[in-house]
Formats: structure tokens, C-alpha cells, sequence
């Protein structure tokens, strides 16, 4: 008979341990607060998935969910093509190549609300240098507390200037990869500098790239710190994201009910989105 | 198909070489004749792949012209010189089919949809590959991609010369066989100059016609497989290629044309040139006997490498190198070391210095 070693599982143990009060307990109580009403003094009233409805159904949480996507999709489509231009244009070698790297680490280095408050005072219109300075100098009417459009501009290009950089170093990571033969090999072939770029670059670049989106998509989806500094999802709730629509619902009005199924499908969406991509992304690898 | 002329060739990778030690080129002046098949050999680090990137075109050299058949090429651009190089690692555009590959390098040179389906299918057959046309070449094995390598190469029907940058490194030793018998089967049949760099003397014997033997920027010997063996014109050629290589002895030269070695006279294969100098008896390990007479040695070791076994043995201070054939003699035993003489030569600071024996 074959005796099967079951000691495996307590060198497993310690991790489950770790996960379970990491990740799965504090997801329980969120599913338990999804599911009930409380008025206070712990009691509890069953509520099945009434708070999910209310969610789906509920304006709100579309309005929020459409500028969540709106958000997730412009900062994308500009910081990807931006951060692999970037990465194209920097130096592969010489004595400008750490310059380069640490300026760019630069802006991720900087704690997001700080982030938050640097753009907002940079954005002020009496005093904020380019707040003044459109304003002022240029006389283009610039004011981000008033103007959904501007405080949009605004979210947009902090996060750009924010995390453009993880792109360029996870695409600059991609191209130094690339052997010289590759280049070499192209130039006797004859091809073109866009041909380089499409056969070998990105498709060298591809498996970094789909982490840099990834993470991009994930963090920016998850967005609260900086653009709950700069305008506080305002003016009115024109740049109320998600998560900050969330801890409104949370700790605003402690609904915690709403606010627990909210989480829950955000959730949900997020991890959606993320296994659609990524399986899309990597259907056709080798091996 | 082109014959090609070095002239006045040197190259440096510094901005402004001094010295000769600045060069990684020092003064080559080559003919690759039309269609041959040679093999450029020497050590990691001699040169030998600066040298093929300046014929290819991707390194400008320093100083001398490149001539195709006559024509100054030397300002020309990779694309424009009509070569096709293969590298150490098989270079595959890995997002596209086997087909792509072949078909790319036409492509981007405009040639017509047909003409281009013709070639692939000319060169697939060739190369065997024609079962694999329609995958990817990401999922390829290491030598099938170095195989497409090779066929993006000989796709163009106007290419001058086909040059090899170590191409088997990668691949595993059984195929290497194959694909070394492959390379020579094409090369009957395409009949396009090829040159093949390597630091491996079995590929370059094996594959060439002729073999340039370079060392530290130079050449040192250009020579059909035998005559190197036979008559290394350097030292280096001597101790690079033989396996072992060539025993080099110091030598003490007196007046009269006489070569001692431990106190005992040498016969030479023919007279001496020259004077002065570092002087080095060379002979192969495969022309020293073990005999009744000659110098003494003491034998340190004896390994059986199959056919033969290689005998090292110890005369005063040097140590000589005999392949014995039969019995060898036990460890620690005396022996009588024998020189053939029309196998043994001086060299003089390392070039040959004896008159061949007629």
C-alpha cells in the first residue's frame, strides 16, 4: 500500500496562518457586514443580497464606477505610449544612464499624499506656480476647484507625472534585455526603424509590459490619496472616484451595510479586469 | 557572389589609438575569394569578430578600405552590402511564423509577393524546415531556429557572402554534427562565399577550405586544414590547433646552424634563417618518439584519450609531449625522447625559421 507523507502540510501551516489573518478574515467581516443591517449595539439583522442591489442599482455607484473606468483608461492610454517613448529615448549605456534611472524613480519615490498636496498648491491660482501662471501670465482662466474639466486636467497629469516612470523603468528593463544580434540581424535584414520596433522591441517588451499595466491598471483603479488631497473629489462629485465614493459611504455616513457590498463588487471588478487582461496577454506565450 | 578585398584594414575602439596595443585590428590585407569556404579561427577576444562586423558593415573601420568584387564598400550600410550574417545566439522574430522570418528580409526589400513565395519555398527545401512553415518560431528548438537564422541569410539570391559568428554555440552537441554536415552540403549548393568565425578548431577544420588563423588583432597563417597542421608558420598556430598542440622547447643555438635541446643536438628539417631572437624547437606531439636514444625524460603522466595515449614527460625543466601509439612507458619511468626530423622546426620570436625539407 502506498503511505502518503502528510508532514508537507505543516510547513504550509504557517502561511495559511499568515493569508488567513491578512486576507481572509478581514474579507469575512466584510462579506458578514454585506449581508446585514445594524443600528448600532452589535445587533444584527439578516439582509441577504438587498445591499447589492441597492448598489448596482443605485446611481451613484454608476456615476462614480463610469469616471473610475474614464480615469483608469486615460491615465493608461497616456502613461503606456509615454513611458515606452521614454524608455525608447533613454541612453543603453554611458555615464547618463543612472542619471536617467534615478530621475525617473524620482516621482515614485514621493509619498502620494504628499503628491496630492504638492499638486494642489502647484495648481492654486493665486499662488500655485502654474496655477499663476496660466491665470495670471497666460490668461487662460485655470481653476481646478471650480472647473470639473480643469480638476480632471489636472488628476490626469499628476498621475501621469506620478507613474509614467514605472512604464519607462519596466520597458527600459525590457529593451536592455534585447541582445545586439537582434539589431544587428535587423539591419542586415533591411528593416525599417518601425519594423525593429514592432518584431523585436515590443514583443521583447511585452511580458514586462503586461505587468507595468497591470499594476498600472490595479493602482489606478484603486486611486484615493492623491486625488482625495488635490480636490477632495470635487467640485461637486465630478472627480469622486470610487474609493473615495466608498469611504464616504463608509465613514461618512456610516452605512457600513452599502459600503461592504460596495467593496465587495469593486472588488470583484477589479480582480475581473485584472484575470481578463492577463489571461488575454499571456494566452499565446511559449510554454 | 563577390570576392572580397581587405586593404590596409585596422580598427580601434578607442576615439584616439596610440600604440598598436589600442587596436583590436592591426593591419589586415586579405582576399576572400568567390565562393570559398573559410573559417576565421583564433581565441576569444583576437579579433576575429570585429573583423567580420566590419565586412558585414556593422562596425566602420578605423582605417583601410572593404572591396566587393572590386567596388569600395566601406561607406555602404548593413542592408545595402547584400550579406547575410548568422549570430551566436539565433536571432528569430519571435511574434512572426517560420515563413515570416524567411520571407522578411524580401519583404522589406520590396520584392514581389510571388518571387518571395518562390525563395521560401526554395530555401525551406533546402534547409528541410518545410513541415514546420506555418509555426511559430518562438515554439522552434534551439537548432531549427539557428536553421531559420541561416535561411533569412540565403533567402536573397543576390548575397555575397555568408558570414557565421560562432553559430553552434547553442547548440546541443549531437546536433551540432548535423548542422555543421548541413552548412557544408549548402555551401556546395549555394555557392556563396561563406566565413565562419569560431574559436573551435574541429568546426573551422572541418568547415573550410581555407583557415585564417588570428591572433591579438593579426593574422598569423592562412592555410587549407593540413598545412596548418603540417608546417605551422607561428608558434601560436602550432600550440592553437593539434590537440594537444605543438611542443615548443627552448632551444640553444650555436654557431654553425646547430640546435641543442638539454645539452643535446637537434636535427632541424632544413637550414636556419635568420639570427638573434627568441629561439623554440617545434614539434608536434604526434613526431616524438619514446626510444633507446635521444634526451632523457622522466614520464609524469600518461592519459589514454582512446586510439593513443598522450605521454608527458620531463627533460630538465620542460615539459614534452609524446602521442605513443602502442604500450606506453609506466609513470615515473625513464625514456628516450625522439624528434622526427622533417617534423622539427625553429622558431625564431615565434615565426618559423627553418627552410621547409623539400
Amino acid at each position: 500500500m502506498r503511505t502518503e507523507n502528510q508532514k508537507a502540510w505543516f510547513f504550509v501551516l504557517p502561511v495559511l496562518l499568515l493569508v488567513a489573518f491578512n486576507a481572509l478574515v478581514p474579507i469575512m467581516t466584510v462579506v458578514n457586514y454585506s449581508v446585514q443591517e445594524t443600528f448600532g449595539n452589535n445587533v444584527f439583522f439578516w439582509q441577504g443580497l438587498d445591499w447589492f442591489e441597492q448598489i448596482l442599482r443605485s446611481d451613484r455607484f454608476q456615476a462614480a464606477l463610469g469616471r473610475q473606468f474614464l480615469f483608469t483608461f486615460l491615465i493608461l492610454i497616456i502613461e503606456v505610449p509615454l513611458g515606452i517613448a521614454i524608455a525608447l529615448s533613454m541612453p543603453r549605456q554611458g555615464f547618463w544612464v543612472p542619471v536617467c534611472l534615478v530621475t525617473m524613480a524620482l516621482p515614485m519615490l514621493i509619498p502620494w499624499n504628499v503628491v496630492g498636496a504638492m499638486w494642489n498648491i502647484f495648481t492654486l491660482p493665486e499662488i500655485g506656480l502654474l496655477g499663476y501662471l496660466m491665470n495670471n501670465t497666460l490668461g487662460i482662466p485655470y481653476d481646478m476647484t471650480q472647473n470639473p474639466f480643469a480638476a480632471w486636467v489636472t488628476i490626469i497629469t499628476m498621475d501621469v507625472w506620478h507613474w509614467t516612470s514605472l512604464v519607462v523603468l519596466l520597458s527600459y528593463a525590457g529593451l536592455v534585455s534585447i541582445p545586439d544580434a537582434y539589431y544587428q540581424a535587423a539591419k542586415i535584414d533591411g528593416a525599417s526603424p518601425w519594423k525593429v520596433f514592432r518584431y523585436i522591441q515590443l514583443p521583447k517588451m511585452k511580458t514586462v509590459l503586461t505587468i507595468a499595466i497591470l499594476l498600472r491598471f490595479m493602482d489606478s483603479f484603486n486611486i484615493y490619496t492623491e486625488p482625495f488631497v488635490l480636490t477632495g473629489g470635487g467640485p461637486g462629485n465630478s472627480t469622486t472616484l470610487l474609493s473615495i465614493d466608498l469611504v464616504k459611504i463608509a465613514l461618512g455616513q456610516f452605512d457600513l451595510g452599502p459600503a461592504a457590498a460596495m467593496s465587495l463588487i469593486y472588488f470583484a471588478i477589479t480582480l475581473l479586469v485584472s484575470w481578463l487582461f492577463y489571461t488575454l496577454m499571456t494566452k499565446d506565450d511559449v510554454k | 557572389m563577390a570576392k572580397i578585398t581587405l586593404s590596409n584594414l585596422r580598427h580601434s575602439y578607442l576615439a584616439n589609438p596610440k600604440g598598436p596595443e589600442d587596436y583590436a585590428l592591426k593591419e589586415i590585407d586579405l582576399d576572400w575569394m568567390d565562393g570559398g569556404a573559410y573559417a576565421l579561427l583564433g581565441p576569444s577576444g583576437c579579433g576575429k569578430s570585429t573583423l567580420l562586423n566590419i565586412i558585414s558593415g556593422l562596425l566602420s573601420p578605423s582605417e583601410g578600405r572593404i572591396l566587393f568584387d572590386d567596388q569600395d564598400v566601406t561607406a555602404l550600410a548593413p542592408d545595402k552590402r547584400n550579406i547575410a550574417q548568422v549570430f551566436q545566439f539565433p536571432v528569430i522574430y519571435d511574434t512572426m511564423t517560420v515563413r515570416e522570418n524567411l520571407a522578411f528580409p524580401l519583404r522589406n526589400r520590396g520584392v514581389a509577393a510571388s518571387k518571395i513565395a518562390e525563395r521560401v519555398a526554395e530555401i525551406a527545401a533546402l534547409l528541410e524546415v518545410e513541415e514546420m512553415l506555418d509555426i511559430r518560431a518562438a515554439h522552434l528548438s534551439p537548432d531549427n531556429k539557428q536553421k531559420i537564422s541561416m535561411g533569412r541569410g540565403l533567402v536573397r539570391d543576390d548575397v555575397n557572402v555568408v558570414m557565421f559568428d560562432e553559430p553552434l554555440t547553442v547548440i546541443d552537441p549531437h546536433l551540432k554534427w548535423k548542422l555543421r554536415s548541413k552548412l557544408k552540403e549548402l555551401h556546395q549548393r549555394v555557392k556563396a562565399t561563406m566565413i565562419y568565425v569560431t574559436h573551435d578548431q574541429t568546426e573551422a577544420l572541418t568547415f573550410a577550405d581555407q583557415v585564417v588563423v588570428m591572433q591579438d588583432g593579426e593574422v598569423v597563417q592562412i592555410g587549407t586544414p593540413v598545412e596548418l597542421f603540417e608546417r605551422p608558420q607561428h608558434t601560436f598556430v602550432g600550440h592553437f590547433i593539434g590537440s594537444p598542440g605543438m611542443n615548443l622547447l627552448p632551444a640553444e643555438e650555436s654557431s654553425g646552424g646547430r640546435v641543442s635541446f638539454q645539452g643535446q643536438g637537434v636535427a632541424l628539417e632544413g637550414p636556419i634563417k635568420g639570427a638573434g631572437g627568441l629561439t623554440q624547437i617545434g614539434i608536434r606531439p604526434e613526431y616524438v618518439t619514446l626510444g633507446a636514444a635521444g634526451v632523457e625524460a622522466q614520464v609524469r603522466k600518461v592519459s589514454d584519450v582512446g586510439r593513443h595515449c598522450v605521454v608527458e614527460a620531463i627533460a630538465g625543466p620542460t615539459l614534452v609531449k609524446a602521442i605513443v601509439p602502442g604500450d606506453p612507458p609506466l609513470q615515473g619511468e625513464t625514456v628516450h625522447l625522439g624528434f622526427r626530423q622533417d617534423q622539427t622546426r625553429l622558431y625564431r620570436d615565434g615565426w618559423v625559421a627553418t627552410e621547409a625539407a623539400t
